[in-house]
């Protein structure tokens, strides 16, 4: 591996996050390599949010330490995230993919060519002009995918980002965020819904107040669930 | 009403003079409310996204100088340039330049406030996903003004209502030298005690008039901005 500060592999050694006296993240350690998508699920509440946005360098851990690639601390310039309801900028969809070209110091002259391209990836080119915010639940969340994508990201973390969607909306997500996969770009996605987990996952985190309970690839994790509470989340059961 | 026809027949007929006391009122207010701009603005998006020590302090002030009396700003600025203040050297007391300057720090209090507090609540809808683009702090600044322009709009128009409707401050630096730092409001002031209703009233109601105008124009401007950007 020759490539220049990569930010890969992720990795969370004991792990804690409280805010006040709650402990939101429990002493989790993960690593996140590159391949298929690892996807984060739980209950509402689980810590998956919380583990993106430290995966992500958003907030520091009250305890525990992150390294990406071996250091621990990046410019960060190569992670890239889309939350559940991504802000959109008050200008078109074209100028929000354009405003984050700019932040990765693209000259102007290639920034509207890179702009069309990255909004064709997503489907909306048809749409380019229209004011950012008049789009669709839908469309925002593929314009958002164009936004993040725009930094030419080798890990891209998705929070939840169907979860407002209806079903035709959340099929052209999946089935960007597959392709976006195929690109190389390691994906790391929460999730509640075990039917998206199963669609999208290389592997699988289960995530319950606070910590992991297990890790599995997706075959694995819907045939032979470890844990009992893994089968009572499959079963459908609530998990608390 | 005889002043009422007295006055409309002045505007109607263009009085020259009259017409020189409009264009030096309009310079002055527009130019005071650009330059407290230029500072105000950055300034209400400083407050609202750096946190340091004092901050509530300053914005208390901030807040609370949107009531500055004119008259004493007009002293204050008074006193900076006369010959023997501090500023005395730059000789403008008693010109267009010296009531620009004391109307834009009459004006400066009410656009930092209004602004830091439009950008407060821009910020925190904006926070998350700034961060996680990594927007460096003066990139933040200039987004969110940028994304606040047509709630700014309102704001830069309370700051012109504000100069255009003073007499305080331009009657005490600018001296109310007729054809050369009289303005609408210092004239209606002299022409009332002088007892020359006619132009009084008729700058009375131009007055009025170009502040209507001032703000259906933003107003229309805001419109289509909206309508193009959402």
């Amino acid at each position: 591996m020759h490539a220049p500060r990569s930010d890969l592999p992720i990795v969370l050694e004991d792990v804690s996050i409280r805010a006040n006296d709650v402990t939101i993240l429990d002493r989790v350690s993960l690593d996140l390599v590159p391949g298929a998508p690892t996807i984060l699920i739980g209950p509402n509440g689980a810590g998956k949010s919380a583990l993106i946005r430290l995966a992500m360098g958003l907030i520091a851990p009250a305890s525990g330490r992150i390294t990406w690639g071996g250091k621990t601390a990046t410019d960060g310039r190569r992670r890239a995230v889309v939350f559940q309801r991504p802000v959109m900028l008050r200008r078109s969809a074209a100028a929000n993919i354009t405003y984050a070209l700019k932040l990765e110091g693209i000259p102007r002259d290639r920034r509207t060519e890179r702009a069309a391209g990255l909004l064709d990836q997503v489907g909306l080119s048809n749409l380019a002009e229209r004011p950012a915010r008049r789009l669709s639940s839908g469309e925002q969340q593929r314009l958002a995918l164009a936004r993040a994508l725009a930094c030419d990201p080798e890990v891209l973390f998705l929070d939840e980002p169907t979860a407002s969607l209806d079903p035709a909306a959340t099929k052209a997500v999946e089935d960007l965020v597959r392709a976006i996969a195929q690109t190389g770009v390691k994906i790391v996605m929460a999730t509640h819904d075990l039917g998206q987990a199963r669609r999208l996952a290389g592997d699988i985190v289960f995530l319950l107040r606070g910590s992991v309970r297990e890790r599995a690839p997706v075959d694995k994790f819907f045939s032979s669930p470890a844990t009992t509470e893994v089968s009572a989340f499959i079963r459908g059961d609530i998990v608390i | 009403m005889p002043d009422g026809a007295s006055a409309l027949s002045l505007i109607l007929a263009g009085d020259p003079s009259l017409y020189a006391i409009v264009r030096l009122s309009l310079f002055v207010s527009l130019s005071a409310t650009v330059l407290a701009a230029f500072v105000g603005l950055p300034l209400g998006a400083a407050l609202a996204l750096v946190h340091f020590p004092g901050r509530t302090f300053i914005v208390v002030i901030t807040n609370a100088f949107m009531g500055l009396p004119p008259v004493v700003v007009g002293l204050v600025v008074f006193l900076l340039l006369s010959r023997s203040g501090p500023l005395g050297f730059l000789g403008i007391l008693f010109t267009p330049q010296a009531m620009i300057v004391a109307q834009a720090l009459l004006v400066l209090p009410i656009i930092a406030a209004l602004s830091r507090q439009t950008i407060e609540d821009l910020w925190v809808e904006y926070r998350d996903e700034l961060t996680a683009m990594r927007v460096p702090p003066a990139g933040r600044v200039a987004t969110l003004l940028w994304d606040a322009r047509f709630s700014l709009v309102t704001t830069l128009l309370a700051g012109f209502g504000r100069a255009a409707a003073e007499v305080g401050t331009v009657m005490i630096v600018g001296g109310n030298i007729d054809g050369f730092t009289r303005t609408m409001t210092t004239a209606i002031a002299l022409e009332t005690s002088k007892g020359d209703l006619p132009l009084a009233i008729g700058l009375g109601f131009l007055l009025i008039a170009l502040i209507v105008a001032v703000n259906a124009a933003a107003w229309g401007v805001r419109r289509i901005g909206e309508l193009r950007a959402g």
